[in-house]
C-alpha cells in the first residue's frame, strides 16, 4: 500500500530516505505489528478476525478522514462521536416511521432513513462551521458544545433503548453483506478515502484547506475565501461521521445512542495525529490517516488476543499517541533552513 | 591557543575555530573561524543562506555545532544551551522576536529570571529595574503595555532591552534596525557606542552598508557557509565587501528605470481608514511609473495600500481603478481587477510555511481556468507554470516542492514575486519590498520592478528605507501621521526634501 501511495506522488528522484521522510515510520510499524502477531497467535490471521479488523478499521478511518481535514484547516472536531450516535438513531427512527407510513416501499424507507441520517451530519457540521467561521469561537469550544448537545438529542430520541424496525434488506444485503469477500464498510471506506485523497490533492477545496491551515493571514491576502472553506471542513467531517453511524446501524440492525461516543472521537483524533496530521494545521494526508486507523484497530485487536487487561488498553493508545507526536516534532526540528 | 602568534594580541572574548554545522542535506556552516574582541563591533556580512543565522544560533546556544572549538573569555565551552549562554553573558537579539505576545514588556524582560522572595514575585522591584533600564536606553517604551499591543518597532526595542538586562559580555544583534525609525536607530547607535566603551563585544548582522560604515570595527564575510575573509572595516570599500559576499561584481545597487507615465490607474480620493491610520489621503498611481510612498514606520503608508487591496477597512473616500469606481475592496476581487499586494511581513501574511513553494506561488491564481476546472486542480499545468516562473526568478536550489518554511528571506520574496507572474496584473503594491533580504536578492527585486514598469504596469512602492524609495520612484509621496505631506517629482526628490517635509509637520504636531 505504501509504495503505491508514493508512486502516486509524482516526483523526480525517489530515494529510500525520501520515501521514509514522506510516509514516515507508520507503515513499517504496521508491518511489524502484523508480522509479530501472526507469529504469536494463529487466531490473528484467521479470516473472521481479519474481516473484523477491516470492518472496524474502515469505520474508524471514515471518521478519522473527516477529523483530519478539520485539523489540517487548523480546527478541531470533538462532535464526531456524538454525530455517529445521532445519525444512527435518526436513521433507524426515520426508517421505522417511514416503514409504518408506507409499508412495503423499501426504496423510499431506506432512502429517507439514509437522507435523514446524513442530514443530521450536515446540520451539525453547518452549526459547527458557522460558529467557528462567523462567530470566531474556537473549534474546540464549539464542537465541545455541539458534542454535548448532539449526544443529548440522541439520548432524548431513544431514551437509551435501541431502535428497531428497519427493513430487513437494509441490514442483510447492505449492512452485513460482503462483496468480493469484503464487508460493505470496507468498500465504503475505500471510496471515501479515494475521494478524500482526490479532494486533498486535486481540488481547490483541498488546496485552500492546506493554505488556510498553513497560514490564515497569507490565505486572506491571497484572496482565498476563508469562511466557506472552514464551514466545508466541518460539514465534511460531520457527514462522514454520520455515514459511519449509518454503516454501524446497518451492520448491527438497530439504531443506538451508544454508538460512536467519546471513544470514537478520541480514536479519530489519535488516528489523525499518528497519521502525521499537525495540530498546528497545514500538514496531513488522509491516506496516512487511514493507515493509522488500521494500525490502531489492529493494535486494539492484538491487545485483546493477547488477553491484555481491557482497562490497560487505553494506556497503550495514550503512550503511542504521545510518542508519535514527539517523533514528528523531533523530525521537524532536525530540518534546517536553506 | 596557538603558539605561533607573535605580537600577542588581546585575548579575544569569543573565539570559534573550525565550526561546522550540517542539516539534513545542507552544509550550513563549513569550518568557520570567528574571533570577537571585547569592545569590538564585529559585523557578519553575507547573503541570505550564507550561514549568518546558523552561526549566531551556534554562538547563542540554540543548537550545538557538529565540530569545532568554542572558547569564551578564554574558557572552552561545551554543550552550550540558550540558558547557559545568557548566564555567561552571551545575549542574542533575534529577528524573530523572542517575546511572549500576551505578556507585558516588563514580564517579558524578566522572563526566566524573575526577582522573587521565596517564590513570590517582587513586582515593584522588577517594575523599577525595567523602567530604569528603558530610561537608560532612552527608548520610548511603556513597560506595562502588552507586547501584542506594541508596534513592530516597539517590540524590537523591548527585545533589545531584554537582551541588555543582566550581565552582558557579548551582544548579538541580528538586523536590529530593520523596523526602527531614524531617531530610534540613532539611539541604538549611541547605546552601541556606550556598550563598546564598557568592553562589551558585539556581533552585528546587517545588510545596510551605511550602518556597517558607521559602526563596524571588523567585518567577517561569509558565503555558502564558508568564511571568506575577515577585514578591517576602515580599510575596506563597499564594493570590495559586496564583491566578497556575492562572489561577483555589482556596480549599481539601483537599476536605471525608464518611467513612461501613462494614464492614471489607481486613483484614491479622500481616503480615511477605520482605525484612523490614514486620514483624507489623495493620491494616484500611473501606468508605466513607480509611485513611491516614503515615511516613518507607523505613518500609515502600509495601511494605505492595504486598504486599496482590501485588507484594511476604509470608512470614507473613493478608490478608482482604471477609471472605474472600486467599492468595498476585497483581496479576491482586487486580484480579479489586476491588483496584487506584496506584504512586508512575508512570514505572517505571505506564505504558508508548511506548504511547498509550488502551492504558495499558485495560491492567488487557482480561481483561473488555466489552473482549475470545476474545482479540480490541473496539477500538470500548475507544476509546469510555477516551475517555469521559479526558474525565471532564479530560485536556488530550483526545487519547487520544497516547503516555504525551509527558505531564506530572499527565496521567500521570490515565491511572493512569482505570484505576480502567474496572472494578468496591472497594479503592483509593494510593502517594504526589501526588508530582510540581502543585497543580491534586493537587486533582483529591483530588476523585477523595473521589468514590470517598463512593461507598462503601475507599481506602487511603500518603503521606510529612504534611499530605496528615492531611487526607485518616479514620483514620491511623503506620508506623516496618516496624511500625505508632500509629493516630490523630478529633481525635487532628495533626501533633504523628504526629511524637511517630516520636519515641517513635526513643528505643528510633535507626537512620538
Amino acid at each position: 500500500m505504501s509504495t503505491a501511495l508514493t508512486a502516486a506522488e509524482p516526483r523526480g528522484t525517489i530515494g529510500l530516505r525520501a520515501i521514509a521522510g514522506r510516509i514516515g515510520f507508520l507503515p513499517g510499524l504496521l508491518l511489524l505489528l502484523v508480522a509479530g502477531m501472526s507469529a504469536v497467535d494463529p487466531q490473528f490471521y484467521g479470516i473472521i478476525n481479519i474481516l473484523n479488523i477491516l470492518r472496524n478499521a474502515s469505520l474508524l478511518a471514515i471518521v478519522a478522514c473527516g477529523q483530519a481535514l478539520v485539523i489540517v484547516a487548523g480546527g478541531f472536531d470533538l462532535s464526531v462521536g456524538a454525530v455517529v450516535a445521532l445519525a444512527s438513531v435518526v436513521t433507524a427512527k426515520t426508517m421505522a416511521a417511514t416503514a409504518a407510513a408506507f409499508p412495503g416501499n423499501v426504496v423510499l424507507v431506506i432512502a429517507s432513513g439514509v437522507a435523514a441520517g446524513l442530514g443530521c451530519g450536515v446540520v451539525v457540521g453547518l452549526v459547527n462551521g458557522f460558529c467557528v467561521a462567523k462567530l470566531k469561537v474556537s473549534g474546540f469550544v464549539v464542537t465541545l458544545g455541539t458534542m454535548s448537545a448532539t449526544a443529548g438529542v440522541g439520548l432524548m430520541i431513544t431514551n437509551g433503548i435501541p431502535v428497531y424496525g428497519m427493513p430487513d434488506i437494509f441490514v442483510k444485503s447492505f449492512g452485513r453483506a460482503q462483496a468480493f469477500g469484503l464487508p460493505t464498510a470496507v468498500h465504503v471506506a475505500l471510496i471515501v478515502i479515494i475521494l478524500m485523497v482526490f479532494a486533498q490533492r486535486r481540488t481547490l477545496f483541498g488546496r485552500y484547506v492546506y493554505a488556510i491551515g498553513g497560514n490564515v493571514d497569507a490565505a486572506v491576502v491571497s484572496g482565498v475565501s476563508i469562511q466557506r472553506h472552514i464551514v466545508g471542513t466541518y460539514v465534511v467531517s460531520s457527514v462522514l461521521a454520520a455515514l459511519t453511524g449509518i454503516l454501524l446501524t446497518a451492520q448491527v440492525g438497530s439504531g443506538q445512542a451508544s454508538f460512536g461516543g467519546d471513544r470514537m472521537m478520541l480514536q479519530s483524533i489519535a488516528a489523525a495525529v499518528i497519521g502525521g496530521v499537525s495540530l498546528r494545521g497545514g500538514v496531513g494526508r488522509v491516506e496516512l490517516v487511514a493507515i493509522s486507523a488500521l494500525f490502531l484497530t489492529i493494535l486494539g485487536n492484538a491487545l485483546n488476543l493477547l488477553h491484555v487487561d481491557s482497562r490497560l488498553q487505553p494506556v497503550f493508545l495514550g503512550v503511542i499517541m504521545v510518542a508519535a507526536v514527539a517523533l514528528d516534532e523531533l523530525i521537524r526540528r532536525r530540518r534546517g533552513r536553506v | 591557543m596557538d603558539v605561533d602568534v607573535a605580537p600577542k594580541p588581546a585575548e579575544p572574548l569569543l573565539q570559534l575555530r573550525g565550526i561546522s554545522k550540517h542539516f539534513t542535506g545542507v552544509q550550513a556552516l563549513d569550518r568557520i573561524d570567528l574571533g570577537v574582541r571585547a569592545g569590538e563591533l564585529h559585523v557578519l556580512f553575507g547573503e541570505n543562506g550564507a550561514g549568518k543565522s546558523t552561526l549566531i544560533n551556534v554562538v547563542s546556544g540554540t543548537f550545538p555545532p557538529d565540530e569545532g572549538s568554542f572558547h569564551f573569555e578564554g574558557e572552552e565551552i561545551r554543550h552550550l544551551t540558550p540558558q547557559r549562554a545568557r548566564a555567561i553573558g552571551i545575549s542574542p537579539v533575534f529577528q524573530e522576536f523572542s517575546l511572549v505576545p500576551s505578556l507585558t514588556v516588563e514580564e517579558n524582560l524578566f522572563l526566566g529570571r524573575e526577582i522573587t522572595t521565596g517564590g513570590v514575585l517582587r513586582a515593584r522591584e522588577m517594575r523599577k529595574r525595567a523602567q530604569a533600564l528603558i530610561d537608560e536606553l532612552g527608548f520610548d517604551l511603556d513597560p506595562s503595555r502588552r507586547v501584542d499591543d506594541l508596534s513592530r518597532a516597539h517590540q524590537q526595542m523591548a527585545e533589545i532591552a531584554k537582551a541588555l538586562l543582566g550581565k552582558v559580555r557579548l551582544l548579538i544583534l541580528d538586523e536590529p534596525t530593520a523596523s526602527l525609525t531614524e531617531r530610534e536607530t540613532g539611539r541604538l547607535f549611541e547605546l552601541i557606542a556606550r556598550l563598546k566603551s564598557r568592553g562589551v563585544g558585539l556581533i552585528y548582522v546587517s545588510h545596510r552598508m551605511r550602518e556597517i560604515r558607521t559602526l563596524a570595527d571588523r567585518v567577517t564575510v561569509l558565503r555558502d557557509g564558508r568564511h571568506v575573509r575577515t577585514l578591517d572595516a576602515a580599510s575596506s570599500t563597499d564594493g570590495e565587501l559586496v564583491e566578497l559576499m556575492t562572489g561577483r561584481k555589482i556596480d549599481l545597487l539601483y537599476p536605471t528605470i525608464t518611467h513612461k507615465p501613462g494614464k492614471v490607474i489607481v486613483d484614491v480620493e479622500n481616503l480615511t481608514l477605520a482605525d484612523g491610520s490614514v486620514r483624507d489621503v489623495n493620491f494616484y498611481g500611473r501606468a508605466g511609473e513607480i509611485t513611491g510612498i516614503a515615511g516613518l514606520v507607523g505613518c500609515g503608508k502600509s495601511e494605505l495600500i492595504r486598504a486599496i487591496y482590501g485588507i484594511e477597512p476604509a470608512t470614507s473616500g473613493a478608490i478608482r481603478i482604471d477609471g472605474a469606481p472600486y467599492e468595498f475592496p476585497a483581496a479576491r476581487r482586487s486580484l480579479k481587477r489586476g491588483i496584487a499586494y506584496f506584504p512586508a511581513n512575508r512570514t505572517a501574511e505571505g506564505l504558508a510555511l508548511s506548504r511547498p513553494i509550488r502551492e504558495n506561488a499558485s495560491m492567488t491564481v487557482l480561481d483561473l481556468p488555466a489552473f482549475a476546472r470545476f474545482g479540480v486542480l490541473r496539477q500538470a499545468a500548475e507544476r509546469a507554470k510555477i516551475g517555469g516562473i521559479m526558474a525565471q526568478l532564479q530560485l536556488r536550489p530550483p526545487n519547487i516542492e520544497r516547503a516555504a518554511g525551509a527558505l531564506s528571506g530572499g527565496n521567500r520574496q521570490k515565491v511572493m514575486l512569482a505570484r505576480a507572474l502567474t496572472r494578468e496584473l496591472t497594479v503592483f503594491l509593494f510593502d517594504e519590498p526589501s526588508v530582510g533580504i540581502d543585497v543580491g536578492a534586493k537587486l533582483e527585486v529591483y530588476e523585477f520592478m523595473k521589468s514590470l514598469v517598463e512593461a507598462g504596469a503601475a507599481v506602487i512602492v511603500v518603503s521606510s528605507e529612504l534611499p530605496e524609495a528615492l531611487a526607485l520612484s518616479n514620483r514620491l509621496y511623503v506620508m506623516h501621521h496618516g496624511r500625505i505631506v508632500a509629493e516630490l517629482t523630478g529633481a525635487d526628490r532628495t533626501e533633504q526634501n523628504v526629511l524637511s517635509s517630516f520636519f515641517r509637520d513635526h513643528l505643528t504636531a510633535e507626537v512620538a
